[in-house]
């Protein structure tokens, strides 16, 4: 038993245990302390994972000793240790950025409860990810989400309250119906770790037990992951947070639901039974697409940046399902590839926005005359990140949609691939929108806030510049990523866990704990 | 008689519906958690009802077992259970079910993995609605209303 | 040699450029000219290399899987970057001249964006397959787009947003697609003797659709109807007009469809394509009605706009014709309007500063006061007109070989006509000059009074009372004898481009 094959249960253990630590210390500083050296060892734990997987190994680890039937185990394959990574990463940064992003936004006393319910979150998320027992997957994705109500609530405007409350019904009927599905499941297959199902599925498939467990777990998902039409909490969620968390929850949170979504239908159910029986393709994919081009529509009109922002998510998420929906390996890889990217650069421009909040104490787009005068650096961070979102050569977003339109050509879906195009112009618009104002317009009359307006402090700037750095970096050399994404679609298309398992059971065996 | 048969899972829709009923029309917030409440509680019927195996005793041990795992027991006890009500299920469930376990005990037991799961499933749900109830008091403070129509008024003068 | 080299002068600059800033006008502007030699002499180099047979490549970022960023050195980009540098060492001469005389703002980051897009430019020239390409294209697009907003003011800020909206989102919207479709189809995107496109690949209607999206999508070339982008852009100072809106940006375009046509496609590829006839018409539309919209033109720099809207048809025009000696011609024709326009610009930029003019009603009789100048001017005219002495009369040949080579018979009466129309619009200028006498101060537009900004009576500026020469400050005068007897030149010795445009490869 040495330290490395602890790394599953390490992943989710360490912000755990961080939570309660957070309370403890009833200190600010001391819970951001321990709330970043927790989410930097998540990195490390989910960059090692990352590299064990690489090369299309499996990691089965029983918890508690408990061997895989009886007890929890968690599953990580290439798929979910990139999302990990994505996860924690992004939660690092970003929590980086909150030594100064959440000091005007929650009150100083209550800054330990703040951190508290981000570890809780996070922990949540990456329970989620990690986990190979679908009822396990419910218990974490209600902790991240009750985290996350809470972290919402904390807005600085009473609308936070509201926006909390809705997202609480919203996001409880969306986990119920995945418990509901979950049961059906384990009705039909007796067995709720996820390998099981895989194998059992296939002998029980053609009963109604299973349709209805899919069906559920299907809307259930759509949820979670703001899948047009049924993203309408995202919306004022991501307005009236505070900012940070709007740039954590951002990169995580629906991508997380959106690779649990991957998870149970392609390998738990199967590429052939949801998308060549059940056709989820076509029932995903007119929602997929109506969003994106709405949603973009929508987000030019909009009048506050981190709503105009939001859209913008609803419509991203809309390309990485129309993406999952070509279920061809170059469009998954596309979809797996967007969701790093989008992850960087969505938080990215939360976090920039967020600075501005910090200055001026608001984002409406139509007072943001001077910024570019008085913010260079936070407007510059604004426009590399929106030219990424728009996906000019160079930086990540290029990458993501060139081949997520190679994908849709390959597949000859010319009409899907035209109105990404169309979505892309219309990014073009209300990101240049913005800029436009920032660069050319006149400051407002000089409020007090205002008058004294200047550059972000360093300690917000330097992680938002880190994660830009690093969304051109995979901009440039994209192959790395690219190939990361397509040995995970090459894992979930090739269909069932199972037979990976057997594959890979001799090193699988070694990492299962004796006790 | 069929229908009449499978009465426990026109129970759990008659629950559900009655939940997402109040959820939606009623502007109440507080109603609102309370029909989340009982959608909630609609999902700990189904599983329990599940688990229930015809003329099987509580799933509690009495005296060591001589051998065999009593969860993979009990999980084929389910299996029998579900086959029993939902005839849909049975000819693929049959198939799952390894002769070896099913004849190692005579005592027949209701599963009891379904209420093991559906007793966490009740704590999230208890945190939901004490989640919920703290939002509610919040947004009482701020708005001087649970009424959603006022909410909304109010938001309106706020954005505009 | 590395075609990569040559992005390092122009990025190298920069610190320079930045460090020395405003207070070191000279040293900034000293260091530019020494990068502009070094990027000269790189390009003469390869051009040796390339005459002796050695062609080199850089190495290769792996962007995407399969797909590269690579640069590589070949006949006709060569050719370009020649020209692009060049140009460079002369427009930053002319810029000294011009932007002190003007007193703009700002001059640092206007001489730090140009020296990128420079750079972008290299890029362009020596890129290696269509990815390197598109990305060099959109760095050109942004690291210009300051540069057109330069004077931030209102109309500065229109200008500048329908050439950005108008070159990105046409490259999104059709350049990009392209791009992926060709790689779908082919599995490369690199450029390769002969084409990677075989006519048997996409059915004709597709590559039909193929072609079209290249030639509208890449509307730095300007045709119709994506060419507003070009007079908005005239808003920006002077010597970003003449280097970059009438060479380095606009020629890009043509350039990438000439590479585009050559090597993504191959002529004999392109010859079995059905679409090159709409797009031949639509060139053909372009050529003759910005020609008859330059004559509408009274502002100068709006003319010339128009003017280069209608040349870079010929190019586009040249491009499509799928016959070896247009797409030589075209390629000259880089070269030869390349040189004409920016002698045109300067002589444009070169009037707004010594005598604040921008109308040309108002030049009557200004070929006393700038002689010089105005010589430059006719010598510029004569070079877009095409005829004797002055170099575009090769160019102009050729396309026009090619079109009778490809049958298009009704083309080179479309060229003929275009030549007339250039003719009349662009000698009015010149002849009014030297002919008509001065304008009274008073009788001149009644709209002059309204001109805010303008300073009339700025110092020592007596253009209307003596007849004595006033000419723009030396270095922009200079700039402008420069490029004027280039255009002479190379009427008389073009053989240089020929020889260097004999080792295309077509096959």
């Amino acid at each position: 038993m040495t330290f490395s094959e602890q790394l599953p249960a390490l992943q989710i253990v360490i912000p755990l245990l961080g939570a309660p630590l957070c309370v403890l210390l009833r200190h600010a500083r001391g819970a951001w302390l321990v709330t970043l050296v927790c989410n930097i060892a998540c990195t490390l734990v989910a960059l090692a994972l990352v590299a064990a997987t690489r090369d299309g190994e499996i990691i089965r680890y029983a918890l508690g000793g408990w061997a895989a039937p009886t007890g929890i185990e968690y599953y990580i394959d290439i798929v979910n240790a990139t999302v990990l990574l994505v996860v924690s990463f992004i939660s690092s940064v970003v929590c980086l950025y909150a030594w100064n992003g959440a000091e005007k936004e929650v009150p100083l006393d209550r800054h330990y409860l703040f951190y508290t319910g981000w570890l809780l979150c996070v922990t949540g998320l990456l329970g989620i990810v990690i986990t190979g027992d679908a009822f396990n997957a419910f218990v974490f994705l209600e902790i991240s989400s009750l985290a996350t109500y809470l972290l919402i609530s904390l807005g600085r405007e009473r609308n936070a309250l509201t926006a909390a409350f809705r997202y609480l019904v919203m996001g409880s009927i969306g986990a119920s119906f995945i418990l509901i599905g979950v049961g059906f499941l384990y009705a039909a297959t007796g067995t709720l770790n996820m390998v099981d199902l895989s194998e059992r599925i296939p002998q029980a498939e053609s009963t109604r037990t299973v349709l209805i467990a899919f069906t559920f777990l299907a809307i259930g998902l759509m949820i979670k992951a703001a899948i047009f039409p049924l993203h309408a909490w995202l919306a004022n969620a991501y307005h009236y947070a505070p900012v940070t968390v709007t740039a954590l929850l951002s990169g995580t949170a629906t991508k997380v639901s959106l690779y649990l979504l991957l998870r149970f239908f392609f390998n738990i159910f199967g590429t052939e039974y949801s998308f060549g029986q059940m056709l989820l393709n076509y029932i995903l994919l007119p929602g997929a697409i109506v969003g994106f081009v709405v949603m973009s529509a929508v987000a030019i009109f909009q009048t506050d940046l981190r709503r105009m922002l939001a859209y913008s998510s609803v419509a991203q998420i809309g390309y990485i399902v129309a993406a999952i929906c070509l279920v061809t390996p170059l469009g998954i890889s596309a979809g797996i590839v967007h969701i790093i990217n989008h992850a960087m650069i969505k938080a990215a421009l939360f976090m920039a926005t967020g600075c501005i909040i910090y200055r001026l104490g608001h984002a409406h787009i139509q007072s943001l005359g001077g910024v570019a005068k008085s913010m260079p650096v936070t407007t510059a961070a604004f426009i590399v990140a929106g030219l990424s979102l728009i996906g000019v050569p160079l930086t990540a977003g290029f990458v993501s949609k060139f081949n997520l339109i190679a994908a849709m050509l390959e597949k000859g879906w010319w009409i899907a691939a035209a109105l990404i195009l169309m979505s892309s112009l219309m990014a073009t618009i209300y990101i240049g929108r913005v800029v436009e104002i920032m660069i050319f317009r006149k400051p407002r009359l000089a409020t007090p806030e205002s008058s004294g307006t200047r550059e972000a402090p360093l300690m917000m700037l330097l992680p938002l510049w880190g994660l830009i750095a690093i969304s051109i970096f995979f901009g440039v050399f994209g192959s790395e990523t690219l190939s990361i994404a397509a040995s995970g679609a090459e894992r979930l298309l090739d269909g069932r866990l199972i037979e990976a398992v057997t594959a890979t059971a001799a090193q699988a065996g070694s990492m299962e704990v004796s006790q | 008689m069929k229908i009449l048969a499978l009465y426990n899972y026109w129970v759990v829709i008659i629950l559900m519906m009655a939940g997402l009923y109040i959820m939606i029309a009623r502007h109440n917030l507080v109603k609102k958690m309370i029909g989340l409440s009982i959608f909630q509680t609609s999902i700990f019927y189904l599983y329990i009802s599940m688990s229930k195996v015809a003329g099987g005793t509580a799933p509690i041990l009495l005296e060591l077992p001589s051998h065999g795992g009593h969860e993979e027991k009990g999980s084929s006890a389910l299996e029998q259970g579900a086959a029993d009500t939902v005839e849909t299920v049975s000819a693929s469930v049959q198939s799952l079910v390894s002769p070896s376990v099913s004849a190692v005990d005579s005592v027949i037991y209701s599963n009891p993995l379904p209420h093991v799961l559906i007793l966490t499933a009740i704590v999230v749900g208890v945190a939901t609605t004490s989640v919920g109830l703290a939002l509610i008091v919040r947004i009482n403070e701020a708005y001087g209303s649970i009424e959603e129509d006022d909410i909304r008024a109010m938001e309106q003068k706020d954005s505009a | 040699m590395n075609p990569l080299w040559t992005l390092l002068p122009p990025l190298a600059v920069i610190p320079f450029i930045i460090f020395f800033g405003e207070k070191r006008k000279n040293l900034r502007e000293l260091s530019i000219v020494i990068a502009g030699i070094v990027l000269l002499l790189l390009n003469n180099n390869i051009y040796t290399s390339l005459m002796n047979g050695v062609s080199s490549r850089s190495g290769e970022i792996d962007m995407m899987a399969g797909l590269t960023l690579a640069l590589s050195a070949e006949p006709i980009g060569n050719l370009f970057a020649l020209l692009a540098s060049f140009l460079w060492i002369i427009t930053t001469i002319y810029s000294i001249g011009y932007m002190r005389g003007h007193h703009e703002k700002n001059q640092t980051r206007f001489y730090a964006c140009f020296a990128i897009a420079i750079a972008a430019v290299m890029a362009a020239a020596y890129a290696d397959n269509l990815l390197t390409l598109f990305v060099a294209y959109e760095v050109i697009t942004l690291s210009t787009y300051p540069l057109v907003t330069h004077a931030g003011t209102e109309a500065a800020r229109r200008g500048g947003k329908i050439y950005l909206i108008t070159l990105m989102s046409t490259s999104i919207a059709l350049f990009m697609p392209a791009i992926i479709w060709t790689w779908v189809v082919t599995g490369t995107t690199t450029f390769t003797v002969g084409g990677i496109l075989s006519p048997d690949s996409l059915s004709p209607l597709a590559m039909g659709v193929l072609l079209s999206l290249f030639v509208l999508g890449i509307a730095k070339a300007a045709i119709m109807p994506f060419h507003r982008w070009l007079p908005a852009a005239m808003v920006a100072p002077t010597p970003v007009s003449s280097l970059l809106h009438a060479v380095a940006v606009v020629k890009t375009g043509v350039f990438a469809l000439l590479k585009i046509a050559t090597y993504t496609f191959g002529i004999d590829t392109l010859a079995t394509v059905g679409a090159t006839d709409w797009l031949l018409g639509l060139a053909a539309f372009t050529v003759l009605s910005s020609s008859l919209v330059a004559f509408s033109k009274t502002n100068l720099k709006a003319r010339l706009a128009y003017s280069t809207i209608s040349q870079l048809s010929y190019i586009i025009a040249a491009a499509l014709l799928a016959s070896s000696v247009a797409i030589t011609g075209g390629a000259m024709h880089i070269v030869m309007h390349g040189f004409a326009k920016i002698t045109l610009f300067f002589c444009a930029g070169a009037i707004m500063v010594a005598a604040h003019k921008t109308e040309i009603t108002e030049l009557d009789g200004l070929g006393r006061t700038m002689p010089l100048t105005m010589v430059a001017f006719t010598i510029g005219a004569l070079g877009i007109i095409g005829l004797p002495p002055a170099s575009g009369v090769w160019s102009k040949l050729l396309i026009a070989q090619g079109t009778l080579q490809n049958g298009q018979v009704w083309l080179i009466a479309v060229l003929m006509l275009s030549t007339l129309l250039n003719i009349g619009y662009l000698l009015e200028i010149p002849l009014r000059a030297f002919f008509r006498p001065v304008r009274p101060q008073g009788s001149s537009d009644g709209h002059h009074d309204d001109h805010v900004g303008e300073p009339v009576d700025i110092a020592g500026t007596p253009s209307f009372k003596s007849a004595g020469w006033h000419e723009a400050p030396a270095p922009s005068l200079w700039a402008m004898m420069m490029t004027a007897s280039v255009v002479i030149l190379l009427f008389f010795y073009p053989a240089p481009l020929v020889e260097l445009l004999d080792l295309v490869a077509w096959r």
